[in-house]
């Protein structure tokens, strides 16, 4: 820990220094400017881009279909159809399929912190038999594709007749061997001295976990929390596979699919649907935003 | 800091807060980090546990804490054997090299963090943190978070939070060295008079020689996980048990210069020292002779040496002299006497009231009082 106090002593105060207000700029503020300006410039080109699409699909799905197919593509909807909204919502059943997707995305969110932040502490302050070699089968689990166990996965599912309900949509995601990786990482970042002190004061295991180690791990927790979000979310392959054609367990994106086939000439429904898929997506990243920057830039920082 | 003796530390009867290592040892690996060591801590006692780095003694404090198992021997606290007690039940409250203080949490709850566990209602609990705050002079900063203050301030918080527990004993892992030094003195000060104030038996484990001298009741000097004195600072200072302890201990430490006694007479470099009074009751054959610094002194007849560098202090310089055989000796000269040229060719005389024997092959003080 770098002594603090040095560090408040040794900074000017900033009081007794008249015209320091406005210097002149130096040729080297010049220059320090301009490269601000360009790494502006650069950073909205690739805001441009990214966003671009995602602007379309909005403007698109408040166009009219005729209007779709005009060239060159209007780029603002000057007469916004808010029906296709409506239609996506009521014909494609949109309301169930996000509930649908809310239930199968928490399920998998809370298993998979629990399971990770669980066996994350146990590698990173417990001693067991075999803790490297399970480290590395660990690790080795996310070297596997998912399409490589997906027909083993599926057999799985079916014999414990789970087709088509929601254990057969959350249980196989419930741990996750990168979670695991992610949160251990971030445990041993914690002095070994605070577990012991926590020791001395009679704090356990899963108290010190509950009231040290986890609000020091926050960030990793959010970052583990948006990414496994993000990954239930969109799934598309594993609910396709195990639900039936009624739609009491199926997921929003598959939801989607069915808006587009039964809507092909009506492509602003399905983007409007997609539109709505998306916000809760929008609205965890805008929440988390903050604590998975932190995350991602913690090691440089510290 | 206030000077109220606690309510509370009257429930430790005399005798009952000692600490015993009864033949303990402590393997890593095959190898001994402490080798059947046998230390009795008094009731009320500061004990510090002195020696290099690897030498053991932060093992021993950790046994005591109960963070390692010993391999060997007992560990007791009281009257209690307390090898398979959990640490949480041994009533110790140990203070970190790191501090071990948790970020998140304001100084509050950092402080009031053992009492929780305890159980103890919310009121006593801040009552308590406000006492023991108040006590190091945390009183205003409470509502911070441990990254807001200066190393100094952390290592308070760290006290407070061990003497908010009033446990037993007070297990201190060299808590000033991530000080700078003028901090370290006055924290230094600080732990002393709040461990006279409490009563409280302490172990504190330093490198430092300074801080033992002037912070234990008692020295248990360690090397090579061997306990190799035990004693009172000034006695340690005095009558060294070997080279080791005599050497380690002072600043700089003794000199140490091989010898023959011959007939009771002492020879150092071919050079007859006079002693007063009885001859030597040494065993004729080679002999170290330890001198401390300030017991040598330059002058026109004595133990041929050159000067090889002068390092000025202020109040004393620091005279190091080659002797022919290449032996160091450090002189201690007060603020008056002649500086000496580099590389001048002076002669060293030994005080004969201040002389050590040890023998030259064990390194082990030899009997002889003088």
């Amino acid at each position: 820990m770098p002594p603090t106090e040095s560090a408040t002593l040794d900074r000017p105060t900033g009081a007794g220094q008249p015209g320091s207000a406005t210097p002149a700029p130096t040729p080297h503020r010049r220059r320090r400017r301009a490269r601000l300006f360009l790494r502006y410039v650069l950073l909205s080109v690739g805001a441009v881009v990214i966003l671009f699409p995602l602007y379309m699909a909005v403007v698109n799905s408040l166009l009219a279909p005729s209007q779709i197919a005009h060239q060159p593509p209007p780029f603002f909807p000057f007469n916004p159809q808010w029906g296709s909204y409506r239609k996506a919502w009521t014909e494609g059943d949109l309301g169930i399929y996000l509930r649908n997707s809310a239930i199968q995305t928490s399920v998998i969110v809370a298993g998979q912190l629990a399971t990770s932040i669980l066996a994350a502490y146990a590698f990173a302050f417990l001693d067991f038999p075999f803790k490297r070699t399970l480290f590395i089968v660990f690790l080795a689990t996310l070297m596997i594709p998912f399409e490589v166990t997906i027909a083993t996965n599926l057999a799985t599912v079916s014999s414990l007749g789970w087709f088509n309900t929601f254990a057969g949509l959350t249980i196989p995601f419930l741990a996750t061997g990168f979670g695991t990786f992610l949160l251990r990482q971030a445990f041993l970042q914690i002095p070994r001295d605070l577990r012991e002190a926590a020791q001395l004061d009679g704090y356990g295991n899963m108290r010190f976990l509950w009231f040290v180690a986890l609000p020091l791990v926050r960030p990793a927790l959010a970052a583990l929390g948006v990414f496994s979000f993000l990954g239930a979310w969109n799934q598309y392959l594993w609910p396709l596979l195990v639900t039936g054609n009624d739609n009491s367990v199926r997921t929003v994106q598959i939801g989607l699919k069915q808006l587009l086939n039964t809507q092909l000439d009506q492509i602003n429904v399905s983007l409007a649907g997609t539109v709505i898929a998306v916000i809760p997506l929008l609205i965890i990243l805008v929440v988390f935003q903050k604590q998975l920057v932190r995350s991602l830039t913690s090691g440089a920082v510290k | 800091m206030s000077t109220d003796v606690r309510p509370g530390i009257g429930k430790i009867g005399a005798g009952v807060a000692r600490v015993n290592f009864a033949g303990v040892s402590k393997a890593f690996d095959g190898t001994l980090a402490v080798d059947d060591l046998s230390l009795e801590v008094h009731d009320g006692e500061l004990l510090v546990l002195l020696g290099p780095s690897g030498c053991g003694k932060t093992t021993a404090l950790r046994m005591v804490a109960g963070l390692e198992d010993p391999t060997g021997g007992t560990v007791s606290i009281g009257t209690t054997v307390v090898n398979d007690v959990e640490p949480k039940d041994r009533d110790v409250a140990m203070v970190f090299q790191s501090y071990a203080l948790y970020p998140h949490m304001t100084l509050r709850k950092n402080i009031e963090f053992p009492l929780r566990q305890q159980r103890v209602p919310a009121e006593e609990r801040a009552r308590r943190a406000d006492e023991a705050a108040a006590t190091l002079g945390l009183g205003d900063l409470l509502d911070r978070k441990p990254g807001q203050l200066s190393g100094g301030q952390r290592q308070r918080v760290a006290l407070a939070r061990a003497i908010v527990r009033d446990p037993k004993v007070f297990l201190m892992d060299e808590p000033l060295s991530n000080l700078d030094a003028t901090l370290r003195i006055q924290t230094r000060a600080d732990i002393v008079s709040l461990q006279r104030r409490l009563g409280t038996t302490t172990i504190y484990v330093t490198h430092d020689q300074v801080e033992a001298m002037t912070m234990g009741h008692r020295i248990a000097v360690m090397k090579d996980g061997m306990l190799q004195q035990v004693a009172a600072p000034q006695d340690l200072y005095e009558r060294p048990a070997n080279t080791f302890v005599a050497s380690f201990l002072g600043s700089p430490g003794m000199n140490l210069l091989p010898a023959t006694v011959v007939d009771g007479a002492l020879e150092v470099d071919g050079v007859g020292i006079v002693l007063r009074g009885a001859p030597l009751r040494i065993a004729d054959g080679p002999v170290t002779v330890g001198v401390r610094p300030e017991s040598a002194s330059l002058t026109a007849t004595g133990i041929a040496a050159s000067v090889t560098l002068v390092e000025q202090l202020g109040a004393e310089t620091h005279v190091i002299c080659t002797l022919v055989d290449g032996t160091r000796v450090v002189v201690r000269q007060g603020r008056k006497a002649v500086r000496p040229d580099l590389g001048e060719a002076v002669a060293i005389e030994l005080d004969p009231d201040y002389l050590h024997f040890f023998d030259a092959a064990t390194g082990d003080r030899l009997a002889d009082d003088r």
